[in-house]
């Protein structure tokens, strides 16, 4: 399973683009965060998703 | 008269920092419009799928945004923040702000200088949330801050320059650009901080609560506008005793 915003996932073996357009992200919306580490837009198609992995996946929204 | 507002090597002509939050998306184009913001700040938070809206998508174009750290409670947690904002591809502007006391919503000043001291060597330009203390502004200086944005009163409060003398502090002291964030409710509030030399006002809360959002935002335009040419004028003195007339002294009828 992959930690995925807080939420156990079964998106072992997915890369990382195809788990976010599957999940319905808007791509160029977002940031992602593997296992604490920034993951750059351009690895998203070549980073595989592995059990125990950490996802942090954010957008902006109205703040002050 | 040319009076750039000049932060981290940016040059802006306003001086007037507008926040997103607390109000309808539809209103933060004209807002920023009748507002004249040049900078508009927003926050980063864990996404949604199949979102229905996305706010960069209702910032007018040519607008530097502003991502903040809201939510870290610590260094390490704001130093994360800033590098996923970055990671969107919208610039190098972060304000720093740190706070684990939700009553009061403070910040607090020594994880901040930790982050800043991180941040600035990444190539950020950081823009510290503080409360008004003259050595730890310094250490934020030191450590690399493009300006301090020390509290005017609790954030979202509306209660204006509680902080008002360590704010003077500030200004007098440092060569950085003060803004004044958070508390600032009023016009004549952002007027009068302006007046006493700051650099620019961040407003949001007095701007999402008012009755009208646009045309709030722009009477905190005419109010920045007049403090700052106040304060660029030179203000006239003060009496300490008794008056001095303004009509000729001389010619009475009798």
């Amino acid at each position: 399973m992959v930690t995925i915003n807080g939420t156990a996932v079964n998106a072992a073996g997915k890369t990382v683009s195809a788990y976010l357009q599957d999940a319905g992200y808007e791509i160029s919306r977002v940031a992602v965060e593997c296992n604490r580490d920034i993951l750059p837009r351009t690895q998203y198609d070549t980073t595989v998703l592995r059990d125990g992995d950490t996802l942090e996946i954010v957008s902006f929204v109205g703040g002050g | 008269m040319s009076d750039k507002f000049v932060l981290g090597g940016h040059e802006f002509n306003s001086r007037f920092i507008l926040g997103s939050g607390k109000y309808n998306l539809n209103l933060i184009k004209a807002a920023v419009e009748q507002g004249g913001a040049e900078i508009i700040t927003l926050a980063l938070r864990r996404a949604n799928t199949s979102p229905k809206e996305n706010i960069l998508d209702y910032i007018p174009k040519g607008i530097t945004l502003l991502p903040n750290t809201s939510g870290a409670r610590n260094a390490e947690e704001a130093v994360r923040i800033a590098r996923l904002s970055r990671e969107m591809g919208c610039g190098d502007f972060v304000k720093v702000e740190i706070m684990h006391d939700s009553k009061y919503l403070l910040p607090d000043n020594y994880e901040t200088i930790k982050c800043i001291e991180i941040l600035a060597k990444e190539g950020f330009v950081v823009l510290p949330y503080m409360y008004p203390d003259l050595n730890a502004a310094r250490d934020m200086q030191n450590a690399g801050a493009a300006a301090i944005m020390p509290l005017a009163s609790p954030i979202g409060s509306n209660r204006g320059l509680a902080t008002r003398d360590f704010i003077q502090i500030l200004i007098d002291e440092m060569d950085l650009p003060i803004i004044v964030d958070a508390g600032i409710g009023k016009p004549s509030q952002a007027c009068e901080a302006m007046e006493m030399g700051a650099a620019a006002i961040m407003a949001n809360t007095a701007i999402a609560t008012a009755g009208d959002v646009p045309a709030m935002a722009g009477a905190f335009r005419q109010a920045i506008e007049a403090g700052r040419t106040a304060y660029v004028t030179g203000m006239g003195r003060v009496l300490t005793r008794g008056g001095s007339a303004s009509d000729p002294l001389t010619g009475f009828l009798r």
